[in-house]
């Protein structure tokens, strides 16, 4: 078929269906006058002021958290000893001179490397250098504590970051993501420690995709000490959810997770099962936190992810997995700063116990020391 | 994929196009918008100012063709950077003179080894080769099992140890390749544990993997998500093991994955193959000059060919061209071509391969909803209305939009669509020659790099 015949035909076609309007502003270049939807976003973001002025940012005074979902071990900054030295040591190497404009490129750079993003980096970097010619800050250690509360002050403080609960059992979590974030690990860490407090857990196995997802799920079930509810592989996962559900009020379980099966944000019908899941669930009862894991590697494109799985099932909070290892996860601060989703939980290895609350402070510092 | 990195190239380029020739200052304000395009592209730091620097030292040395516009002269120069760090050409499996051929499978956590693993047994065994897939990874709960239902799915054996210890991964190795040679088998996919490049216990355990399985291929499977860090996984296992090629996996997704600019150029290994799908079929060669073209804001018109060759029937397609030139087309026609273009794939697929067409005002999702919408409109019309849309007065749109479960500002729309696209149509063939694509009636502009139409 001669190519041209093939793309008339296929841009004739997209366009009846779609429309001239949007592809116009898709091709659109920067200088058109009128705004194309993402540039009005990013002007919108551009023009918003920051949440906090930096010296007016105090640590997040953590609201008092219900006694059952608070493991105490702060040990975010033992396990990234590892790659600690990545972000700290450029940053104290720059620094360490008097501050010229190459000092300012390498802080911008080092935040880059984390996955801020580079606009957020590039705000943060020009917010500094305000802050420290504002108060003659010049020796690295001042600069250092300015940019430190300038990274906490983008998480809003005050804000709930423990994981809800329902004033009556069965609660319901619902776990959800892209593939490979480490969804079903952490699920089973959840129940590991819901378990060792004394509750009593369900795991409901939705993923009926994947090869053996129930049996991976199951194996962390025996080791927690939970319950499992199955059907057999490519079943319907609203199904699953809603004997699961059945099967926690009747057992009176006091805690539900639904593990889901890892989907791409872009696949339509995929995140239209996702949503009849929580439909299927809250015809029955409630779901109580709708968790996105996120993996601490991801690039840009996490942000993306988190819009579309709050726009497909509601996003309550973000996991970050995976930060055990080198990357920094510098796109869940993009994602609470840009979206308002607080970051709940933090996932630094794969033994059973490796998930710890998500503490702003601790995390800047980690990334910062 | 790199959507995101067409557009700001088409930014850059199309303000160039209405300047003269290139200055050095130009120069370095493209390659700065280069530099920003690259790092929002997830390509790490480091592999951005290498390329940017290598550029910026060809531009300088480049004769300057009376023939190309300046914008065309960077495109090529950019392109050609771009196609030599991804790759000349498709690079094939590497083939070894003592058969079973060994391919290690090595990356990290959830890049997705396991699945990759099954589709290149898939596809070798369709090449009318025999594989065998070894379970080496003994840490992840159920992953033996994994392997061996995909085994099942694919029918490819799957060499599995469920009782062995989880540190005895080079054991099975060894062991499984004992058998692959005893069985004749010709090749041996080795789908090892994920593991964080910087966990030394775990990095040792793949040296000795791989020492056991004596592999013709280590592929490193990354995931096209990944942000900054590719470029230390890639330095990482590439200190561990002699990598020899990539697997960028998860590239149907939207992420503009500039990890496989960084894991090609830190590693200078090509990328053999990319996932695309669910389904253990979705394992695709992949194509550097096409992923330059479609950095380039070109698209992946290629693709896109073979796309459309493989749903549209050519006599029915040469049919529908000259209605839709002579403006005969209708709503009929229009409803059988949608089954053609539903058979490509979701639109926003479609539309992630056309050039410049990469900012998009709605979601993707919202996008694919918009399809079936459509369907349902046309499908509520009666034959007369479909074969003659003047007829549709308001009554009878009220009615559509009631049949179709959509508003009647759907309707309006979708006819006034319709008529703008048989106009465009019209015009461009009226005119003739390129001049008349400039002067679409509706101010309706065709994306760049779809001029040859």
């Amino acid at each position: 078929m001669p190519e041209g015949i093939a793309l008339l035909l296929i841009v004739a076609l997209v366009v009846m269906v779609i429309g001239g309007g949007a592809l116009m502003a898709r091709t659109r270049g920067p200088r058109a006058p009128r705004p194309s939807g993402t540039e009005a976003e990013a002007a919108r973001r551009v023009e918003a002021p920051p949440a906090t002025r930096p010296d007016q940012v105090r640590p997040a005074t953590r609201a008092p958290a219900k006694p059952a979902e608070a493991p105490p071990r702060p040990t975010l900054r033992d396990r990234l000893t590892k790659s600690r030295r990545l972000l700290s040591g450029r940053l104290a190497e720059a620094l360490g001179q008097s501050a010229t404009e190459e000092t300012w490129e390498d802080v911008e750079a080092a935040l880059i490397q984390a996955d801020i993003g580079v606009s957020t980096a590039t705000k943060i970097v020009s917010d500094l250098k305000a802050g420290a010619r504002e108060r003659r800050a010049t020796e690295p250690d001042e600069v250092m504590s300015l940019l430190a509360q300038q990274l906490v002050g983008l998480f809003e403080a005050g804000r709930d970051r423990a994981l809800a609960f329902a004033p009556e059992p069965p609660t319901v979590w619902l776990v959800i993501g892209v593939n490979g974030t480490g969804k079903t690990t952490t699920i089973g860490k959840l129940a590991g420690d819901l378990t060792s407090r004394g509750h009593t857990v369900a795991l409901a196995a939705a993923d009926t995709f994947r090869a053996a997802a129930d049996e991976q799920l199951g194996t962390w079930a025996e080791r927690s000490g939970a319950r499992i509810v199955k059907h057999q592989p490519g079943a319907d996962p609203g199904a699953v959810a809603f004997d699961a559900y059945k099967f926690a009020v009747a057992r009176g379980i006091d805690v539900l997770i639904v593990d889901t099966a890892g989907r791409l944000h872009t696949k339509a019908p995929l995140m239209d099962e996702l949503a009849k899941v929580r439909r299927v669930i809250e015809k029955e009862g409630k779901v109580h936190e709708s968790l996105l894991v996120i993996d601490a590697s991801a690039g840009q494109n996490g942000l993306v992810q988190a819009r579309e799985f709050a726009h497909a099932a509601g996003v309550t909070g973000v996991i970050l997995t995976k930060l055990d290892g080198s990357a920094k996860g510098g796109i869940a601060l993009s994602i609470e700063d840009t979206l308002g989703i607080p970051i709940k939980l933090i996932g630094v290895g794969e033994s059973i116990g490796d998930l710890e609350p998500f503490d702003p402070k601790t995390y800047v510092d980690a990334l910062l020391t | 994929m790199f959507d995101s990195l067409s557009s700001r190239f088409d930014d850059i380029f199309t303000r160039l196009r209405s300047r003269g020739r290139l200055s050095e200052k130009q120069v370095d304000e493209v390659l700065r918008e280069i530099r920003l395009a690259l790092l929002e592209a997830d390509v790490s730091l480091k592999v951005v100012k290498a390329f940017v620097a290598e550029v910026r030292e060809q531009a300088q040395g480049a004769e300057i063709h009376k023939s190309l516009t300046p914008a065309q002269q960077v495109i090529k120069l950019v392109q050609g950077a771009l196609v030599g760090v991804l790759g000349k050409e498709a690079a094939g499996l590497r083939t070894t003179s003592r058969p079973p051929r060994v391919i290690l499978m090595a990356g990290l956590q959830g890049s997705g080894k396991t699945t990759a693993a099954a589709k290149l047994a898939r596809l070798l065994k369709g090449q009318g080769r025999k594989p065998l897939l070894v379970a080496c990874d003994l840490r992840r709960p159920a992953a033996i099992r994994q392997l061996q239902l995909l085994g099942e799915q694919t029918s490819v054996q799957v060499h599995a140890e469920p009782g062995a210890n989880q540190d005895e991964a080079p054991a099975v190795a060894s062991r499984a390749l004992d058998h692959a040679r005893l069985e004749g088998f010709s090749d041996l996919i080795v789908d090892t544990a994920g593991r964080m490049h910087v966990d030394a216990e775990l990095m040792k355990e793949l040296r000795e993997v791989a020492a056991a399985a004596e592999p013709t291929e280590t592929l490193l499977v990354c995931d096209a998500m990944t942000g900054q860090d590719a470029v230390n996984v890639a330095e990482s296992f590439l200190e561990e093991v002699d990598v020899t090629g990539i697997v960028l996996t998860k590239l149907d997704g939207d992420a503009r994955g500039g990890a496989a600019l960084s894991m090609a150029y830190v590693t200078g290994r090509p990328i053999k193959f990319a996932g695309v799908g669910e389904k253990l079929g979705d394992l695709e060669a992949f194509h550097p000059d096409r992923m330059a073209s479609r950095i380039l804001g070109m698209g992946d018109v290629l693709t896109l060919i073979e796309k459309a060759e493989r749903v549209f029937d050519e006599a029915e397609a040469k049919k529908m061209e000259e209605k839709l030139r002579k403006a005969e087309f209708t709503f009929e026609d229009f409803l059988g071509q949608l089954q053609a273009l539903k058979k490509m794939g979701p639109l926003s697929q479609v539309l992630g391969m056309m050039p410049g067409m990469s900012k998009l005002p709605i979601g993707d999702a919202q996008l694919d909803q918009q399809m079936p919408r459509v369907e349902a409109i046309i499908k509520s019309m009666t034959r007369q209305e479909r074969n003659n849309p003047s007829v549709l007065n308001g009554s009878r749109r009220a009615r559509i939009a009631v049949g179709s479960g959509t508003s009647i500002q759907e309707v309006n729309k979708l006819v006034k669509q319709f008529d703008e696209v048989r106009k465009m149509v019209k015009a461009m063939s009226g005119g003739g020659g390129k001049g008349a694509k400039r002067r679409l009636p509706t101010g309706m502009k065709l994306p760049p790099g779809l001029g040859g139409l």
